[in-house]
C-alpha cells in the first residue's frame, strides 16, 4: 500500500528564527524507507521527538516532504498539489490523538461524521453516518449530541466513526488510545481490529506504547531521533530486539507484576 | 494512631449534591508508598487535595478526619492546617509543564518555600536547592539553577519537582500521576529516582495512578477506587495474585503486558459495572439515612 | 461539576434579560420616539427654562425630566438622541467588526504571504494615532453621521484584527482543522465550516462591546462639538450643554449621562450573555 523511499522532512526552527535571512531548519526525518503492505497493521514506535507523528502526517500529505518519495498504491503521491490530491483523499484516512481537539466542539456528532462525506460529495449519507455509528458500537441517537456530552473513550470511537465513514483503504491511527482509560483503551484497541478484518483496512498505528502494540500489530518501526532503528514482524522484535534502543523500550516498560526484575 | 497519614471515613461532597469521595479510608506509615488506583473521575486526585487542602471550591468535606502526625488537620483552624500542612507533607504533580512558573527561573522556586514558609536565610536554601538537584542527578546543578523552564526536557523538570518537594524534608509525599506525561524510558529513570528518595528520606508516600504497571513497581500497598469509594484494599503480592474484588480482576485483565500477548484484552465487563455500581448506591443509601 | 453550571447559568440568565430588555426598550423608544415624545426636542421656552424633573418642587408639568437652560424638555431629547446613538451603535459597530473580523480571520487561519501583508497593515496603521485621524477626516469630510460611522471603523477595526487572528490562529491548529484537510476539503470552506464557528463567540462578544464604543465615541464627538451638524439632540450634547448649568440645573447633565452609561453597560454585558446562552459548549 505504501512505499517510502528515502523519506526527509525538516520544518523552520521558529526558535531561532533571525532577523533577516532564512530561518534553519531542524531535521525531523532524516531519510526512513520502507514498505507497508496491504492489510498489515503496521505499529510505528518512538519517544516523542523521535518524528513518529511527524511521519504519520507525512504519509497523509498533510505535510510536504523535504526529500525522498511517498508511493501510496503505485501513485507517487509527495509533491502533488491539494488539487491533485484531492481526489485520492478518500482512500487515506486519519484518527488522531486527542479526541479534545480532533471534534470540532461546536459541530454535532452526525455533522462532524458527515463532514468528510460531503467533502467527497458521497451520498446516502445519512445512511452512512447510521453505518457508521454501528460499526464502532455507538447508539444512532448519539449523532444529536455534542463532543463535550460524551467520554473520552466515545469521543474516540466518533474520531473512528469518521474515518471509517469514506470506507478509505488505509487508516493512520496518530496515539489514539494514549489518553484513555485502561478499560476504554480495551474496547477501542479490539474494535479497531475488528474493523481491520471486517474492512480489509491496512492499519499504521502509532504509539509509544509496545504493550499496545503487541496487542495489535504484526509489524513493528522503531523511531528513534528521526531514524528507523529497527523494522520487523512483531513476534521476532519482541523475543529478540536488535537494535540496542529497542531493547532500552522493552526494558522500561513497567508490567503489572511486582516480581518483575525492572532496573 | 495507625500510620503517619490516616485518613478516616472522608466523605467529599460537591456543594451543590453528588458525592466525591464516599466514606474513605486508608494509612500510610512512616517510609511507607501506598498506590490510589482508579480509572479517570474516580476521585483519586481529590483524595491528595483533600489532605493538602487543596480542594477546589465547589468542594466540601462533609465528614472524616485527616489525622497527619498525630493531629486531625479538620480540627485545626485554617491558617494553622496550612503551616502544618506546608511543614509537613509535599506535592509531586503531574504536568512538569504547568506546575513551574515559566517567567521565573528554577532557582528561586526551589527556594521559595524554605525561604518564605520556612524562614530559611537565602544563601542556605540556595546551598540546599544546589545539594538537591544533585541528589535527583541533575548535571550542572549551578546551570540549572539559573535556567528558566522552558530551557529544560520534560524529564528534567520533573526531576526539579521531586527536588523541590523533598526540600524542606517533608513526612508526607503525594504524587499525583507523576510520570503520565512522560516518556516511558523516562518514566523509568523517575520512579527509580522517586523510590531512591522515598527510602533515602524514609517519606510516606502517597502515589496517584491509573497505570498498573507503575502501581507494582512502586508501592508497598493499594487501595483501588471507583466513583470515590474504596473497592479493595491489598499489599502489592497479594493483588497481583488474588484480586478479591472483581473490578480489581476485571482492571488486570484490562492491562495489556506485551509478554503475553495471547490473552485478549478485555475491557471491564457490564456485570463488573454493575456490580460496583450497586455497591456504590447501596452506600449512598445507607449514609442518607 | 455540573452543579457549577447550574450556579453560572442562573446569573447569566438574567444578565441576558437586563441588558436585553434596556436595548430593547432604547430601541423601542428611539424608534417610536415621535409618538412617546411628549414635547419638541427643539422646542424652545425661555420661560421655562431649567425646571426640575416631576418629582421635585417647582417641577412644570408635562416635562418629567425637567427643562434645560432653553427649556427644552429634557425627556423628549434624551429619546431623540437614543435614535443617533443606536444608528451610530449598530452600523459603525457592524462595519468594524465586519472588516476587522474578516481581516483577522483570513491572517489566522492562511498564515503566510495574507498574514504577513495583514499584520503589517494593522501594525502600520496603529501606528498613527487613530483619534487625529479621525478628526482630520471629519474636518475634511465635514460632520455627519457618515463621517462618525467612518471615523470609528477606522479607529477601531484594528482590535477586532488583531484578537481574531490570535483566534483563528489557535483553532488552526486544531485536529479537527487538519481531520478537514485530510478529508480533501478546500482551505476556504474548513475557514467557514471549522474555523468560524468557534471564532463567533468571541466576535458576538467584541461586536457588542464596540457598539458600547460606538456609543462612547458619538458622545465625545457630540461633547466637543464635532458630530452632526443639525440641531438634533445627542446625549454628548446635552452633557456638554449640561455642564454649564450643572449646579442649578443637574438634571439637564445627569439624566442623559445615566442613559449613556446603562447603554453602554448593556452592549457589553449583552454581548457576554448571548454567547453564554447560545453556545453549545457552555450548555
Amino acid at each position: 500500500m505504501y512505499k517510502v523511499r528515502d523519506l526527509k522532512l525538516s520544518l523552520p526552527d521558529m526558535a531561532h528564527k533571525p532577523l533577516i535571512g532564512a530561518t534553519p531548519r531542524i531535521e525531523i526525518l532524516k531519510g526512513l524507507s520502507f514498505d507497508v503492505p496491504k492489510g498489515a497493521v503496521l505499529g510505528i514506535v518512538g519517544g516523542s521527538g523521535s518524528g513518529k507523528s511527524t511521519l504519520g502526517r507525512a504519509m497523509l500529505r498533510l505535510l510536504a516532504p523535504t526529500g525522498g518519495s511517498i508511493c501510496f498504491d503505485g501513485t507517487d503521491i509527495t509533491h502533488l498539489s491539494e488539487d491533485q490530491l484531492r481526489g485520492m483523499r478518500q482512500r487515506f484516512q486519519m484518527i488522531f490523538q486527542d479526541p479534545m481537539s480532533s471534534l470540532n466542539p461546536r459541530r454535532r456528532v452526525g455533522g462532524i461524521i458527515a463532514a468528510p462525506l460531503q467533502v467527497q460529495r458521497l451520498d446516502g449519507i445519512p445512511t452512512r453516518i447510521d453505518e457508521a455509528l454501528d460499526m464502532v458500537g455507538l447508539p444512532r441517537e448519539f449523532a444529536q449530541r455534542y463532543p463535550h456530552e460524551l467520554s473520552g473513550g466515545q469521543r474516540q470511537r466518533v474520531g473512528i466513526a469518521r474515518a471509517i465513514a469514506l470506507r478509505p483503504d488505509f487508516i493512520l491511527a496518530d496515539e489514539i488510545v494514549s489518553g484513555l482509560d485502561v478499560s476504554s483503551q480495551a474496547q477501542v484497541l479490539n474494535l479497531l481490529g475488528k474493523l481491520v478484518r471486517d474492512l480489509g483496512l491496512t492499519l499504521a498505528f502509532i504509539s509509544h506504547d509496545l504493550s499496545v502494540i503487541r496487542r495489535l500489530c504484526d509489524r513493528v518501526l522503531v523511531l528513534h531521533l528521526g531514524e528507523i532503528v529497527e523494522e520487523g514482524a512483531t513476534v521476532s522484535l519482541f523475543e529478540a530486539p536488535q537494535a540496542p534502543y529497542t531493547r532500552e523500550l522493552l526494558s522500561a516498560i513497567p508490567l503489572p507484576d511486582p516480581h518483575q526484575t525492572w532496573d | 494512631m495507625n500510620g503517619y497519614l490516616s485518613i478516616r471515613n472522608l466523605t467529599v461532597r460537591l456543594k451543590g449534591g453528588g458525592t466525591i469521595l464516599r466514606d474513605v479510608s486508608l494509612n500510610v506509615a512512616a517510609g511507607q508508598v501506598h498506590g490510589l488506583m482508579g480509572e479517570s473521575g474516580a476521585g483519586k486526585s481529590m483524595i491528595g487535595k483533600a489532605v493538602l487542602g487543596t480542594l477546589p471550591r465547589a468542594l466540601d468535606i462533609t465528614s472524616g478526619q485527616i489525622w497527619l502526625d498525630g493531629v486531625d488537620l479538620q480540627t485545626l483552624p485554617p491558617a494553622e492546617r496550612r503551616n502544618r500542612i506546608g511543614a509537613l507533607a509535599a506535592l509531586i504533580p503531574q504536568d512538569p509543564l504547568t506546575a513551574l512558573n515559566p517567567s521565573r527561573r528554577i532557582g528561586p522556586q526551589i527556594t521559595r518555600r524554605l525561604v518564605d514558609i520556612l524562614g530559611w536565610k537565602r544563601q542556605d536554601a540556595a546551598k540546599r536547592a544546589l545539594e538537591l538537584l544533585n541528589e535527583v542527578h541533575i548535571p550542572d546543578a549551578p546551570r540549572v539553577m539559573r535556567s528558566y523552564p522552558h530551557e529544560l526536557s520534560g524529564g528534567m523538570r520533573q526531576r526539579i519537582l521531586i527536588a523541590s518537594a523533598f526540600a524542606a524534608e517533608p513526612k508526607l509525599i503525594i504524587a499525583d500521576e507523576p510520570t503520565t506525561a512522560l516518556d516511558v524510558t523516562v518514566q523509568k529513570q523517575i520512579l527509580h529516582l522517586i523510590s531512591e528518595m522515598q527510602a533515602r528520606h524514609d517519606t510516606a508516600l502517597l502515589f496517584v495512578t491509573h497505570d498498573l504497571g507503575v502501581m507494582s513497581k512502586v508501592c508497598d500497598t493499594l487501595s483501588v477506587l471507583y466513583a470515590g469509594k474504596v473497592v479493595e484494599e491489598a499489599n502489592m503480592p497479594r493483588f497481583f495474585m488474588r484480586p478479591i474484588h472483581p473490578y480489581s480482576a476485571a482492571l488486570l485483565a484490562a492491562t495489556p503486558t506485551y509478554t503475553d500477548p495471547t490473552s485478549s484484552l478485555t475491557p471491564v465487563p457490564q456485570t463488573v459495572v454493575d456490580q460496583v455500581e450497586r455497591e456504590v448506591m447501596e452506600h449512598d443509601l445507607r449514609t442518607a439515612s | 461539576m455540573r452543579d457549577l453550571r447550574g450556579d453560572v447559568k442562573r446569573t447569566l440568565g438574567l444578565r441576558l434579560w437586563l441588558s436585553g430588555g434596556w436595548l430593547t426598550i432604547l430601541a423601542l423608544a428611539a424608534l417610536c420616539a415621535p409618538l412617546l415624545a411628549p414635547k419638541d426636542p427643539l422646542m424652545q421656552d425661555l420661560f421655562l427654562g431649567r425646571m426640575p424633573p416631576f418629582w421635585m418642587d417647582g417641577a412644570e408639568p408635562g416635562y418629567l425630566l425637567g427643562t434645560d437652560s432653553l427649556g427644552r424638555d429634557v425627556l423628549s431629547r434624551i429619546l431623540y438622541g437614543a435614535r443617533l446613538a443606536l444608528i451610530v451603535a449598530l452600523v459603525a459597530g457592524t462595519l468594524t467588526c465586519f472588516v476587522g473580523a474578516t481581516l483577522g480571520l483570513i491572517a489566522g487561519y492562511y498564515r503566510g504571504w495574507p498574514d504577513r501583508i495583514i499584520s503589517r497593515f494593522v501594525d502600520i496603521w496603529m501606528a498613527f494615532p487613530p483619534v487625529l485621524f479621525a478628526i482630520l477626516l471629519i474636518a475634511v469630510m465635514g460632520p455627519g453621521l457618515l463621517s462618525i460611522i467612518i471615523a470609528i471603523v477606522i479607529i477601531d477595526w484594528t482590535r477586532f484584527a488583531r484578537v481574531i487572528r490570535a483566534e483563528a490562529m489557535t483553532q488552526g491548529a486544531m485536529d479537527y482543522v487538519a481531520s478537514a484537510q485530510v478529508s480533501g476539503q478546500t482551505r476556504f470552506s474548513t475557514m467557514l465550516t471549522e474555523i468560524l464557528p468557534n471564532v463567533l463567540p468571541t466576535i458576538v462578544v467584541l461586536l457588542t462591546l464596540e457598539m458600547g464604543i460606538a456609543v462612547i465615541v458619538e458622545a465625545i464627538l457630540s461633547f466637543v462639538n464635532l458630530s452632526i451638524s443639525t440641531d438634533s439632540p445627542t446625549w454628548g450634547g446635552m452633557i456638554s450643554e449640561g455642564r454649564t448649568s450643572v449646579h442649578q440645573a443637574w438634571w439637564v447633565l445627569v439624566f442623559p449621562l445615566i442613559t449613556l452609561f446603562l447603554t453602554v453597560l448593556s452592549f457589553s454585558q449583552l454581548g457576554e450573555g448571548l454567547k453564554d446562552r447560545f453556545d453549545p459548549v457552555l450548555r
